[in-house]
């Protein structure tokens, strides 16, 4: 309705001009050598796991610990060589190589476990940057009640400010930008925590200390 | 720090008080002449104009406020015993003139405003001698000396100051009381439940007693207490502050 | 004139209703206060947070029209809607020209505001809210009370007996995590089938394109990933200038709202699916709505309400609403921000005994995360509801003006401006006050149903001041 805009436009013009105030200095906080040790602390708070691994050890450390959860399938990018890695050892390794539609039963009842990369990492709040592309599509983190991350600590920030500055998001945003502090969780009922309402029910970090 | 001890102050009994709680303003211009300073009553002072201002009688308001700032001319602090009208003062003079040519002497009448514990601790340094018995106490500070003047730490500092007097903090200090003006009796039922809130907070406490900075919520509080036969009673903190130091 | 005062006894007489709210609000505060310890690191981001939305609300026609320009390059279609009516006009025609039977919802307070589901229903379309609170209330047809708790009215109990009663092949439990479970089971089905999913916004990023949403569940971003069509609605001022300043407002939304340093998702989009992409939808619409806005925006003062980012703090801290709850006030919006942003909304007429329905206490403006002068705005408010100019800015200004009220403030306003009418009029209140009899005087007879009556001293404090020499000089 282009009358509509025109008309909420027109009002908005003919109003009084008010004073456009600067913005304010503000320093979000920075933690040193202390980063992964707060970005370790925040996320366990909201019910996260953190464990640290490197490039040689993570793909055995994922398999033990699909294997305790009993995991049987689970989707994973094939470029991150989860199949060479386990050599018929591990659980199932699905693609996400086709659209939703042909993919969606699969990923509603069947997949136990997404495994994903995150593009960078935050230590202020504890939270994953993940960049869903086509490899890695966006419901992979939210529909299989266990989501596992992989961190490289080179890419763990102090804060949301520093991050998207550094790395000039404004330059260019995928279809969909993520930011994950924790397993899916509600307070609806009676302020009373409990997780995996809509998306995981447990969020796994790997952080790869050596990368 | 005190820098400069005026010597010279106002006062400003504010209405509650010169109708239904005298004592505690002569209470306040006793504290203040015990501290050496000089204290002047303009009798042409008569209300801060809030009532209006809340109520949007603005013009009203100013009118009233307009007086005010006639009968405190000369250039001395004007002391106010309680948080609310001297937030009144302080921070809604100014808005009610802007863009006025009033505006002006507005700004410059509020920057003299202050709230009378701020004022005893602040500017007048003062140390209190406790000669009263022992005695516990709660507080009650008014929404508008907490938010409006930063009145939060400055009376509390002061009964910390005597010696016999023990200061038990309620757990909902700062709640607002219920009292709001009008509001106690355009939202009865609501102010009501919330006096009643109160009063339970404050008895919370053990003590016999509630101190408070503003008459209009120990107006509210008092009579909530009074009516629900409650032990508890209250008192304007420069009387209690006087009663200590006589003993 | 607005009922607000005729409904508050229904929830004050509701003891379970009252401790609900109560023990709620408290753990909010509670929550609240532990972030924001450090006073000059709240001061610090609090005024970044208001400088980006109060620049938000001073150039808003010049941002909506970039956010348009940006998410129509990003292939997001932008619809505009004056009213809710053609909001809901839009969002059906949308629905219709996609063939769409069924939709799932991620939490909007402006589709409340539209009575979206409604209007779907209506026209044949089913609409099933996904969010956890706000299923239990669409089961159990009621509206929110909060706008971030939707259902903190309900406590477990009540919570338990609508599930077992509604969803299939679950007894009755006030176990927390089987609820929630059973909640899930029961929305995953409708997720895959839904041929749309609405949402709202929370911020919309006029530099990027980008919609911002946050959310604890990942309903929301089931809701915008899942159905192959999403379409958000959003109020014209929900924008941010730059990403930039996403860090500070979403450092201060959850923050303040439940006391979370950051929500589990933050959902950041920008384009409906790309070629090669496995996922997300492959429509985004936007509904920009203003319905009653830009008339907020025409006022100086009254339009900082426009730059709220509804973390719902206002109402947490609230004595009046701990007490009410939501519902008591009836429009989509409850506490201190309704009061000030439904009457302006709305109009006087309707709903202009709210912004009488505050102490003024304040503790509203202390927590706000943006710093909107609620507590001048209620002021602003009555001052407008009596206006006899017929100038005023907001719709029903003047109609709550009472002649003889006016008349009782004039009067009130002379004997406090002229001395001599002052002296005779304390000296007779002081003398003879306490012999009017309390019938006489409506307000002090509904003072005294739960307090003593004042009592007037017998001298005042003026004479007291004479007689021990304080008078000028």
């Amino acid at each position: 309705m282009s009358e509509a805009r025109a008309n909420i436009l027109a009002r908005l013009r003919a109003a009084r001009r008010g004073a456009v105030p600067d913005r304010p200095d503000w320093t979000p906080p920075a933690y040193g050598p202390d980063r992964l040790a707060r970005f370790r602390a925040m996320l366990e708070a909201v019910h996260g796991e953190v464990i640290e691994v490197t490039s040689a050890t993570w793909t055995e450390r994922l398999r033990t610990l699909l294997a305790e959860r009993g995991v049987t399938t689970a989707m994973a990018a094939p470029d991150l060589g989860l199949d060479a890695a386990w050599a018929g050892r591990g659980p199932e390794v699905v693609a996400y190589d086709r659209p939703v539609e042909a993919m969606k039963d699969r990923l509603v009842h069947d997949i136990q476990a997404g495994i994903t990369r995150a593009r960078a990492g935050i230590a202020e709040t504890g939270t994953l940057v993940l960049w869903p592309d086509a490899a890695e599509p966006r419901l992979l983190s939210l529909l299989p009640p266990l989501h596992v991350a992989l961190l490289r600590l080179g890419t763990l920030a102090d804060n949301l400010s520093a991050l998207m500055a550094e790395q000039n998001w404004a330059a260019g945003l995928p279809t969909n930008l993520l930011l994950i502090s924790g397993p899916s969780k509600t307070a609806d009922i009676e302020q009373t925590l409990a997780y995996g309402v809509h998306g995981p029910k447990e969020l796994v970090v790997l952080v790869l200390t050596d990368l | 720090m005190p820098a400069d001890r005026p010597r010279t102050v106002y006062f400003f009994g504010t209405c509650v008080i010169d109708l239904f709680y005298p004592g505690a303003g002569l209470a306040g211009m006793e504290l203040l002449k015990r501290q050496g300073v000089r204290v002047v009553f303009p009798p042409e002072q008569s209300c801060c104009g809030q009532p209006a201002r809340n109520s949007g009688y603005f013009d009203e308001a100013r009118a009233v406020a307009l007086r005010q700032m006639r009968a405190f001319p000369e250039d001395w602090p004007i002391v106010v015993p309680s948080g609310s009208c001297a937030g009144m003062m302080k921070t809604h003079y100014p808005d009610l003139f802007d863009g006025r040519p009033q505006h002006g002497q507005a700004r410059a009448f509020a920057a003299r405003v202050f709230e009378l514990t701020d004022f005893l601790v602040n500017v007048l340094d003062v140390r209190l001698d406790d000669r009263g018995p022992p005695l516990a106490v709660t507080w009650h500070g008014s929404c508008h000396s907490m938010r409006e003047m930063g009145v939060v730490d400055q009376p509390k500092a002061l009964l910390r100051q005597l010696a016999n007097v023990t200061l038990v903090e309620n757990p909902r200090e700062k709640e607002c009381c219920g009292f709001g003006g009008t509001f106690s009796v355009r939202q009865p039922e609501i102010s009501a439940a919330m006096v009643a809130d109160k009063v339970a907070a404050l008895e919370e406490t053990g003590t016999a007693r509630v101190v408070s900075g503003d008459c209009g919520c120990l107006m509210n509080i008092t009579g909530a207490m009074a009516r629900s036969g409650s032990p508890m009673g209250g008192q304007h903190i420069a009387e209690f502050l006087l009663e200590r130091i006589d003993g | 004139m607005g009922d607000f005062t005729a409904r508050a006894p229904k929830a004050l007489n509701d003891p379970t209703l009252r401790r609900n709210f109560r023990r709620a609000m408290d753990g909010l505060m509670a929550k609240r206060a532990l972030q924001f310890q450090d006073r000059d690191a709240w001061d610090a981001l609090r005024a970044r947070g208001a400088a980006a939305k109060a620049r938000v609300v001073a150039r808003l026609p010049e941002l909506l029209e970039q956010l348009e320009a940006r998410l129509t390059a990003n292939g997001i279609r932008v619809h505009w809607a004056e009213t809710t009516a053609q909001a809901n006009a839009i969002v059906l025609d949308i629905l219709r020209q996609a063939g769409a039977r069924t939709v799932i919802k991620g939490k909007s307070m402006v589709s409340e505001e539209m009575e979206l589901n409604h209007h779907l229903e209506a026209h044949g379309i089913a609409a099933i809210e996904s969010d956890l609170g706000e299923y239990i209330i669409q089961l159990a047809g009621e509206a929110p009370s909060h706008i971030v708790m939707p259902c903190i009215h309900k406590n477990k109990a009540e919570i338990a007996a609508l599930f077992a009663e509604n969803i299939e092949g679950l007894g009755y439990t006030e176990d927390v995590d089987e609820l929630t479970a059973a909640a899930r089971r029961a929305l995953r089905g409708r997720f895959a089938e839904a041929d749309a999913g609405i949402s709202g916004v929370n911020f919309a990023v006029a530099e990027t394109g980008t919609l911002v949403l946050v959310e604890n569940e990942g309903n929301g971003r089931l809701s915008t990933t899942l159905p192959p069509l999403h379409i958000a609605v959003m109020g014209i001022e929900k924008l941010a200038e730059r990403l930039d300043d996403l860090p500070a407002l979403l450092a201060l939304l959850p923050r303040s709202a439940t006391g979370q340093p950051i929500t589990t998702y933050v959902n950041m989009i920008s384009h409906p699916r790309r070629d090669g992409e496995r996922d997300g939808p492959k429509a985004v619409h936007v509904v920009l709505l203003d319905s009653g806005r830009s008339r907020v925006h025409a006022d100086p003062e009254l339009r900082d309400t426009l730059r709220c980012i509804r973390c719902g703090a206002c109402m947490n801290h609230c004595p009046v609403y701990s007490r009410v709850g939501g519902h008591t006030y009836k429009f989509v919006y409850p506490g201190p921000i309704g009061k000030i942003l439904t009457p302006q909304l709305e109009g006087l007429d309707c709903a202009g005994d709210q912004p009488h329905a505050s102490t003024l206490c304040n503790a509203c403006v202390e927590v706000c995360p943006v710093r909107i002068p609620i507590a001048d705005i209620l002021v602003r408010l009555r001052a407008e509801s009596i206006d006899p100019s017929g100038s005023a800015a907001v719709k029903g200004a003047g109609s709550m003006r009472k002649s003889l009220e006016s008349l009782t403030w004039k009067g009130w306003a002379l004997m406090h401006s002229v001395p001599l009418l002052h002296r005779l009029g304390t000296w007779a209140l002081s003398r003879l006050g306490n012999l009017i009899p309390a019938a006489a005087l409506p307000p002090l007879s509904t003072w005294m149903r739960v307090r003593s009556r004042p009592v007037f001293a017998p001298k005042t404090l003026h004479e007291l001041a004479r007689e021990k020499g304080y008078g000028n000089e």
